[in-house]
């Protein structure tokens, strides 16, 4: 028997050959890799294999378990359809980045230590910022520096969580933390940052829409399942995950009713799927965590078809906007039939896929009795059916007629949804197919009359809500827009904190600067002549006094004697006074950078405790010794 | 020319919509059940629930869209 690889290795050492391959060769390698990654997977024996000694302590590379497994299904399946989806793209750097996304999430799932796993994260990260940015616009590029910054900030937490909880723990073992105390909440942190948990959710929203065709396709797949995958396994149980779950089944559907582009309202509706897998991991019974995971892996399915559908139609249509697309049934209906059953499965209609997974959540969530959040769970099974089970379809291929007539897309693309399709169907038809794999044994049986019927009806009657409000005008109307997330706070006020940085802030500090520099200076001056300086200050005092005097006292007279002489006297003096300014004011500009830039080089080469410091004490010494002494003139003066 | 561009065809198929709404109405006073809550005791709370969760999602939206809603281009330079 051949010995198996970690799964994450074969994806990621077999993506630097392929910027060396072209043409027909490049192709049979992309769709081989995976199917050698699949065979590799289903080689592979429980236990941890592949263990290295790192300083004191080992990295598992390949820790195979129940949990593991399920996800590493999934992914291995998903990395071959997503490269046949995308086999087209010329880019070899696209396909470099895929293949490197693929093996670090599945690196993630396999690694059994806090060490390897923060790696694999690293990668999965950087990666997929690639698949963003490949789609070359301008809002591509800030939507994936930002996408890339956000998840950077969350790596920064998860190592600084590891470093502590290692600290504490003395161990690097990857299995359950639970929080309970600041290493773990900050692993906790970088976890939920991928899982996009409110209000950490707007990278999600704000990238995937803007990445390439089949960049989103894959971007839906891994890194927010990863998450789910790293918070089973390490925060099951965890109250809290229960109501930021129920937040986010819930808020996300409002903004897909009133979002224009296709893929961002499935963007939304991604986020809502999650929430259930998040429940169910914060309810954490056997049932619940079966739910969770099994949602998981049925969600990458679904999800992954209406990501590929609405995929397929920008790329044959070239826009993937409500208001610039409908009617497209007329030409695309294998499309069509393919982004029904992702919808039907999303929706969780009997028969599909969502269905045996997500009332597995709702079951649990109603056998712990928590009755708001089961409240929230059905609304937000109506929202989905509402926004992508009918909004999807409608909008791309009914509604009003666009005029455009496009052509199916390429064979690759309708080969790869077709397949994903038929598992959706298959796993809703034969549940215990997905059943056997997960990691409690199963007891669930999810096709009852009571729930069909329950089903059926929370869902025909939301379509007659559609129906309802599109006959009689109260859908809102499709319209291009922006609507603000919490990314506005990072996008928007962002600016306007660089703005305050540049302009008041620096003004603020300029003038500090130029206080301190011109009250040094003069303390300086001061210092050193303290005599002439008390001096001119009389000097000048008296002067004035006696200027104004005499003006006080001739002027009345002369300004009748001499007014015209006088006029032109002031006149000439007054011009000679302001070109003596001008030419003054001329040398200080052009002086007074130099003069700054020497007098801080002085103080600087001078530096304490020599040089002018000594000086300035020194003569602040001999003022003060002047001083006393005149103290005791007075002194002697007054009493004698 | 589309299916759907004929009016008798869309009027059929929301002849078939409705009889399976009615059906499904109907058929929730055979169809035994497990109850969790008491609320799931009315008949038909399921209809009743999925029809008021969309009325409503969609109201709050259009409310919501007045407050957030800005220019395709707002965050562009």
């Amino acid at each position: 028997m051949i010995t198996s690889v970690p799964p994450a290795a074969i994806f990621i050492i077999g993506a630097f050959l392929v910027p060396f391959l072209k043409g027909k060769l490049k192709t049979a390698y992309l769709l081989l890799l995976p199917v050698i990654a699949i065979l590799n997977l289903l080689n592979l024996s429980e236990g941890t294999s592949w263990v290295f000694g790192f300083l004191d302590y080992n990295l598992i590379f390949c820790r195979v378990d129940k949990l593991s497994m399920v996800f590493g299904y999934i992914f291995v399946i998903m990395g071959f359809l997503g490269t046949l989806y995308g086999i087209h793209v010329k880019e070899g750097g696209h396909h470099l980045a895929v293949f490197l996304y693929v093996g670090s999430s599945l690196g993630v799932v396999f690694s059994g230590d806090l060490f390897s796993l923060f790696i694999f994260w690293e990668i999965m990260a950087f990666a997929s910022t690639f698949l963003i940015w490949y789609k070359k616009d301008k809002r591509a590029l800030g939507a994936g520096l930002r996408y890339l910054l956000v998840h950077t900030f969350g790596g920064t937490c998860l190592l600084a969580g590891i470093m502590m909880y290692l600290h504490t723990t003395g161990s690097l073992e990857f299995s359950f933390i639970g929080i309970n105390g600041t290493a773990s909440l900050l692993i906790f942190i970088g976890f939920i940052i991928n899982a996009a948990i409110p209000p950490l959710h707007a990278w999600l929203t704000d990238a995937y829409p803007e990445s390439t065709v089949t960049g989103t396709v894959l971007l839906s797949i891994f890194t927010t399942k990863t998450a789910v995958y790293v918070l089973a396994r390490a925060f099951p149980g965890t109250e809290i995950l229960i109501l930021l779950g129920a937040i986010m089944t819930v808020f996300p559907i409002f903004y897909a009713v009133i979002e224009n582009d296709t893929r961002r309202v499935l963007a939304y509706s991604l986020i809502n799927q999650v929430g259930f897998m998040v429940v169910g991991i914060g309810i954490g019974t056997e049932l619940s965590l079966n739910g969770a995971v099994s949602h998981a892996f049925c969600n990458i399915l679904f999800e992954g078809l209406l990501f590929m559908c609405t995929g397929a139609v920008l790329y044959v249509t070239g826009t993937s906007k409500c208001t610039e697309l409908g009617g497209l049934y007329r030409t695309m209906p294998i499309t069509l039939m393919l982004c029904l059953v992702g919808a039907a499965s999303i929706s969780a209609f009997p028969l599909f896929t969502g269905f045996v997974s997500k009332s597995m959540v709702i079951q649990a969530a109603a056998d712990g009795h928590m009755f708001i959040i089961w409240l929230a769970l059905l609304f937000a099974s109506a929202g989905v059916f509402h926004h992508a089970g009918i909004k999807i379809p409608y909008f791309i291929f009914f509604a009003e007629d666009s005029g455009k007539r496009p052509d199916e897309p390429p064979l690759n693309m309708l080969l790869s949804m077709g397949i994903v399709a038929f598992l959706c169907i298959l796993i809703g038809i034969f549940p215990g197919v997905l059943y056997q794999i997960l990691p409690y044994p199963v007891d669930f049986v999810p096709y009852t009359p009571g729930h069909v019927v329950s089903q059926l009806q929370l869902l025909f009657f939301a379509g007659l809500a559609f129906l309802f409000l599109i006959t009689y005008g109260f859908y809102p109307k499709e319209e291009r827009s922006t609507n603000l997330d919490i990314d506005w706070f990072y996008r928007k006020a962002g600016r306007g904190f660089m703005w305050f940085c540049n302009h008041p802030a620096a003004k603020f500090n300029m003038w500090i600067d130029q206080a301190f520099l011109g009250g040094t200076r003069g303390f300086i001056w001061f210092c050193r002549n303290p005599i002439p300086t008390l001096g001119l200050w009389m000097d000048t005092a008296f002067v004035m006094f006696y200027n104004g005097f005499i003006w006080f006292s001739e002027n009345p007279v002369s300004i009748l004697v001499s007014g015209f002489y006088g006029g032109l006297h002031l006149a000439f003096a007054m011009v000679s006074k302001g070109l003596l300014r001008i030419y003054i004011e001329i040398g200080k500009a052009r002086d007074g950078a130099e003069k700054k830039r020497a007098f801080y080089r002085e103080l600087i080469e001078s530096g304490p405790p020599g040089g002018d410091v000594e000086n300035i004490s020194s003569d602040l010494f001999i003022a003060f010794i002047i001083f006393a002494v005149f103290l005791v003139y007075m002194a002697i003066k007054y009493f004698l | 020319m589309g299916y759907l561009d004929d009016t008798e065809n869309i009027k059929k198929l929301k002849r078939v919509f409705f009889t399976c709404l009615v059906i499904l109405f109907l058929i929730d006073f055979i169809v035994p059940k497990h109850h969790y809550f008491s609320l799931e005791r009315i008949p038909g709370f399921y209809a009743i629930y999925g029809f008021v969760a969309c009325v409503s999602l969609v109201f709050m939206a259009k409310i919501l869209r007045k407050f957030i809603k800005r220019g395709e281009d707002y965050y562009d330079y």
